[in-house]
C-alpha cells in the first residue's frame, strides 16, 4: 500500500521546516468560540459542585439510593464533561507528533547482549556444574513439597465418596423440617424433596419424591418391579447434566425439568432424559412401605448421582 | 513552594531525566481508542467501590439468624455471608450504592474488554510488534471473567450459588483430575466444607485483582514502550505517532472521561436495580429458582451448556462427561484461538513485517469475515443462555426455543461470514466510503458507462486540520511573557474565529 505523503514538519531531506509561531493553528484552541467553551466548563463545574454537595446533603440525611446514587452521579458526569471541555476545545487543538522508532533489534545489539550473557555465564556457571546440580535438585525437591501443601491440604481425595450418598436400607424418607414421610402426606400428582434422616439438606442425598398414581406398583423399568410402591417413585434430585436441583414437576405430562438447562426428564420412563442436555436418567432410589405406612428405602442408589466425572465408568 | 518540593524530589529521583519525554507521550484522537480507557476507568470504580464493600462483607458459609431491617428475613437462618450482603444493602449508608455500582462496573469492565479486544482485532492492531500485548489483553479478559464470576457468587444467594455448583460440576468433569480439583477447591464432594465462599473471597479481593493490576501495568507499560497504533491520516506514518501529547491536553480529556464513567456507574447504581439478592434468597443446594442465568459474560457458556446435544464419551471404566465440552472444551478452544491468532494470521498472510497503522476492518476482508462469523457464534450461544425465558416471552415450547439455537449457532456464522466478506468488498468499491460528509454521484459516460465518484466539496465543509506539529515545538512560554491571550485563552487568529 502507498504511504501517504510524509508532513512536512519533518524536516528529514526534502522540505524546510516551517517557522513554528504561537500563530501557527496546532496551537490554537479547537473552539471558534472560546468564550462561550469557556462558560461550558465553568457551569459545568458548578454542577459538579452542587452535584457533590447535593451527595453530601443527601447522605447526612440518610437519603435512599436514588438520591444517593443520583447526586453523585450528576456530580461525577459534571466534573468529566467540565474536564472533556476544558481539555478538547480549550487547549491547543493539536495535531502534534513525535517519532517512534521501530521495535525490531540490530543483530549487533543483539549479538552485544547475548555475547556478555555468554561468555559472562560460562565463566560463572558452566565451570561450576556441579554446584548448578545441586541447586536444581534442592530447587525441585522444593518444588515438589511446595505442592502437597498447596493440593493435599486443601480438601480431602476424592476416593469413594462421588459413588456414595447417605441413603441405607431401611433409611426413612424425611422432609426438610424432619419429619419422616407417610403415604398419605402426598397427594397424587404431588411433589416432596426427601432427605435420609442423617443427611436432612444434604445437596448429594437430596432426592425428588413423586406420587403418580393412587395405589398399584409403577415398574419403570425391567429389574425395578418392587421400586415404586403404591404409586411413589423417588428419584435423585441432582441433574446428571451440571449438578442442579431438577426442581420443576410437569404434572400432566409427568415429567421433570431442569431450570439451569432446560433437561427433561420422563418419569414414569426412570427419569430417563427425552429432551436438553442431560445424558443420563436420574438414579431412581427403590422405596417400600412399611407397615406403618412410611416411606423408606430398600438399599441405596446403585450408581452414582448427579454429574459425571472421569472415573464414573460405563452407562447405566 | 511546589518549585522547591519538585526540586527535592528532582534531585534525588531525577524526574526532569526523561519525564519531559513522557508529557509529550503522543494519543492519537479517535474515539475507539476510548473503549480500552472504558476498562481502565472501570477497574478504578471497581477498585474503590470493592474496597468499601470488603469493610462490611463477611466471608462465611456460617449459619446465623437473621436479625436486621429486611423484614422478610427477620429470623430465618441464612449463612453470614448473604446477611452481611444484605445489611451492607441496607443498613450501611451509601452501601446499597456502592454494591450495584460494584456490580455494573464489573459488567461494563468485562463489556469494555471485549469490544476492545474487537476493535483490536478487526483493525489488525494485535500485528508485530504487539502480539505479547494481545496475549496480556486476553489473559486479562479471562481473568475478568473469572473474577467477576467469584464476585457474583460471594453473596450465597440461590442464583449464585446454583452457578456455584455448575461450577463444581464443571470442573468434576475435567478428564484425570476433575474430581481431585473439584474436591481440592470445595474441601470435599459438593458443597464441600464450608470453605468456597471463604476462598472465592480472597481470590476475589486479592489475588486475581492483584493479578489484573500487574498486567494491566504491563498492558500499560507495553503501550508506551511501542506507542500507540494510528488510523491512516493527514501525516500518519509508521515511524511516527499523530495526535495529542500527554499534557495537558490528554491528561484534561481522560480524566474527564474517568469521571463520565464513574458518574455513569453511579447512577446505573443509582436508578437500575442489579443483583438483588433478597429477592432471590438464601441458597439452599435443594432449591432453585426459574431463570437461573449468570452474569451477561459467563452467558456464553451457559448457553453452551444448554445447546450442547446430551452426548458424552464412555470408556472402559472411565467418561469424558457432558458438561466438559461446552464447560471446558469450548473456553479452552477459544482462548487458545485468541491466544495464537497473532501467529496463525502472521503465519496464513506471510506478513511478519512491523505494523503501526491500523487495517479499515473492510481492507481485509477475510479477517473481518472471520472475525465476525466468530464473533456471531458466541452471541447466538449467548442468545441461548436464555432459551427458557425466551419460550416463555415468546410463547414458544422450550422444544423449538432449544432446536432453533442448536440450528442458529451453526446456520448464523455460516451466513455472516460471506455477508461480511461481500460488505467488505462493496465497501471498498465505494470511493469515499467511511469518510466525512461526501456525497458519491453516479456518473453516466459519454460510452454509456457508469462510474461513482466522490461529489465535490462545499466551500468550507471539509474539516481543515492542519499538519501535524513536532511535539518537541510546542514551546508556549512566550504566552506568558507578551500576554497576549486574555484569562488564559490562547489568541485565536483571525482565520479560526
Amino acid at each position: 500500500m502507498p504511504e501517504p505523503p510524509a508532513g512536512g514538519a519533518r524536516g528529514d531531506g526534502g522540505a524546510p521546516r516551517p517557522v513554528v509561531t504561537l500563530e501557527s493553528p496546532q496551537f490554537q484552541v479547537r473552539a471558534r468560540r472560546p468564550r462561550r467553551a469557556e462558560k461550558v466548563a465553568a457551569s459545568a463545574f458548578v454542577v459538579a459542585l452542587a452535584g457533590f454537595a447535593a451527595f453530601g446533603g443527601a447522605y447526612w440525611q440518610g437519603a435512599n439510593n436514588e438520591w444517593l446514587g443520583g447526586t453523585l452521579g450528576v456530580g461525577f458526569v459534571a466534573f468529566g464533561v467540565a474536564f472533556v471541555v476544558w481539555g478538547k476545545y480549550l487547549m491547543p487543538r493539536g495535531p502534534f507528533e513525535e517519532p517512534r522508532p521501530m521495535m525490531a533489534v540490530t543483530p549487533d545489539e543483539r549479538e552485544a547482549l547475548v555475547a556478555d550473557f555468554a561468555s559472562r555465564g560460562k565463566v560463572a556457571i558452566r565451570r561450576r556444574t556441579f554446584l548448578l546440580k545441586l541447586m536444581g535438585l534442592a530447587a525441585g525437591v522444593f518444588g515438589v513439597v511446595a505442592a502437597f501443601p498447596l493440593l493435599r491440604s486443601l480438601g480431602p481425595l476424592p476416593r469413594k465418596s462421588l459413588y456414595k450418598t447417605k441413603w441405607r436400607k431401611g433409611s426413612y424418607l424425611t422432609t426438610i423440617d424432619g419429619r419422616r414421610v407417610r403415604t398419605s402426606d402426598v397427594a397424587v400428582g404431588g411433589i416432596l424433596t426427601v432427605f435420609p434422616e442423617d443427611d436432612v439438606g444434604g445437596a448429594i442425598s437430596q432426592t425428588v419424591l413423586i406420587h403418580v398414581q393412587e395405589g398399584g406398583d409403577i415398574v419403570t423399568r425391567p429389574g425395578r418391579e418392587t421400586w415404586g410402591p403404591d404409586g411413589f417413585l423417588a428419584f435423585s434430585k441432582v441433574c446428571t447434566h451440571a449438578g442442579c436441583p431438577v426442581g420443576l414437576y410437569e404434572e400432566l405430562t409427568e415429567q421433570l425439568l431442569c431450570p439451569c438447562h432446560q433437561s427433561l426428564f420422563d418419569v414414569r420412563a426412570g427419569c430417563w432424559p427425552v429432551f436438553g442436555p442431560a445424558p443420563r436418567p436420574l438414579p431412581q432410589l427403590p422405596l417400600y412401605v412399611d407397615s406403618a405406612g412410611y416411606l423408606r428405602a430398600q438399599a441405596g442408589y446403585d450408581e452414582p448421582v448427579g454429574p459425571g466425572f472421569w472415573e464414573r465408568g460405563g452407562t447405566t | 513552594m511546589i518549585d522547591k518540593l519538585f526540586a527535592w524530589f528532582d534531585d534525588r529521583l531525577a524526574i526532569s531525566r526523561g519525564g519531559r519525554h513522557l508529557i509529550n507521550k503522543i494519543f492519537p484522537d479517535h474515539w475507539s481508542f476510548m473503549i480500552g480507557e472504558i476498562a481502565l476507568y472501570s477497574f478504578v470504580v471497581l477498585l474503590a467501590t470493592g474496597v468499601f464493600l470488603t469493610l462490611y462483607f463477611v466471608p462465611s458459609a456460617h449459619d446465623t439468624i437473621y436479625h436486621g431491617v429486611y423484614r422478610p428475613l427477620q429470623g430465618q437462618k441464612v449463612s453470614e455471608a448473604y446477611a452481611s450482603t444484605i445489611d451492607l444493602s441496607f443498613s450501611v449508608r451509601g452501601g446499597l450504592l456502592m454494591r450495584q455500582m460494584h456490580h455494573w462496573a464489573a459488567n461494563i469492565f468485562v463489556g469494555s474488554i471485549v469490544v476492545h479486544m474487537m476493535r483490536i482485532f478487526f483493525t489488525g492492531a494485535f500485528r508485530r510488534p504487539r502480539e505479547v500485548n494481545w496475549m496480556v489483553g486476553a489473559t486479562l479478559l479471562i481473568l475478568a471473567i473469572f473474577n467477576g464470576f467469584l464476585g457474583y457468587s460471594l453473596p450465597d444467594d440461590l442464583v449464585s450459588g446454583t452457578g456455584i455448583r455448575i461450577a463444581f460440576s464443571i470442573l468434576e468433569s475435567v478428564p484425570f483430575v476433575g474430581s481431585y480439583l473439584a474436591f481440592f477447591l470445595f474441601g470435599g464432594n459438593y458443597p464441600g466444607n464450608g470453605s468456597i465462599i471463604p476462598r472465592f473471597f480472597i481470590l476475589h479481593v486479592l489475588i486475581l485483582p492483584l493479578l489484573i493490576l500487574g498486567l494491566i501495568g504491563a498492558h500499560l507499560g507495553m503501550l508506551v514502550r511501542h506507542k500507540h497504533t494510528q488510523f491512516r491520516g493527514r501525516g500518519a506514518r509508521e515511524d511516527n505517532v499523530v495526535g495529542t501529547p500527554l499534557w495537558p491536553g490528554f491528561v484534561a480529556k481522560t480524566t474527564g472521561f474517568l469521571f463520565l464513567i464513574a458518574g455513569a456507574t453511579a447512577l446505573l447504581g443509582a436508578l437500575v436495580q442489579i443483583n438483588p439478592i433478597w429477592m432471590y434468597g438464601q441458597y439452599r443446594p435443594y432449591e432453585v429458582s426459574y431463570a437461573v442465568q449468570p452474569d451477561w459474560y459467563m452467558g456464553w457458556l451457559d448457553g453452551a451448556l444448554r445447546v450442547m446435544p446430551s452426548w458424552e464419551i464412555h470408556l472402559p471404566g472411565h467418561m469424558v462427561p457432558n458438561a466438559f465440552f461446552p464447560g471446558v472444551f469450548l473456553p479452552g478452544l477459544t482462548f487458545t484461538l485468541i491466544y495464537l491468532w497473532p501467529m496463525l494470521e502472521a503465519r496464513f498472510t506471510g506478513d511478519t513485517a512491523e505494523h503501526h497503522l491500523l487495517d479499515r476492518p473492510r481492507d481485509r476482508p477475510l479477517r473481518t469475515a472471520f472475525g465476525a462469523s466468530v464473533f456471531a457464534f458466541y452471541f447466538v450461544l449467548f442468545g441461548a443462555s436464555s432459551t427458557d425465558v425466551l419460550a416463555n416471552y415468546l410463547s414458544l415450547t422450550l422444544n423449538f426455543v432449544l432446536w432453533a439455537f442448536r440450528v442458529l449457532v451453526v446456520v448464523v456464522p455460516l451466513v455472516v461470514f460471506p455477508v461480511t466478506y461481500k460488505i467488505c468488498k462493496e465497501l471498498q468499491a465505494t470511493p469515499g466510503a467511511g469518510q466525512r460528509k461526501r456525497f458519491n454521484v453516479v456518473v453516466r459516460a459519454a460510452a454509456g458507462g457508469y462510474a461513482v465518484e466522490p461529489a465535490p466539496e462545499y466551500p468550507g465543509y471539509a474539516h481543515d486540520e492542519p499538519e501535524p506539529l513536532p511535539v518537541e515545538e510546542i514551546d508556549l512560554s512566550a504566552i506568558e511573557e507578551e500576554d497576549r491571550a486574555p484569562a488564559g485563552v490562547y489568541r485565536i487568529p483571525r482565520q479560526y474565529r
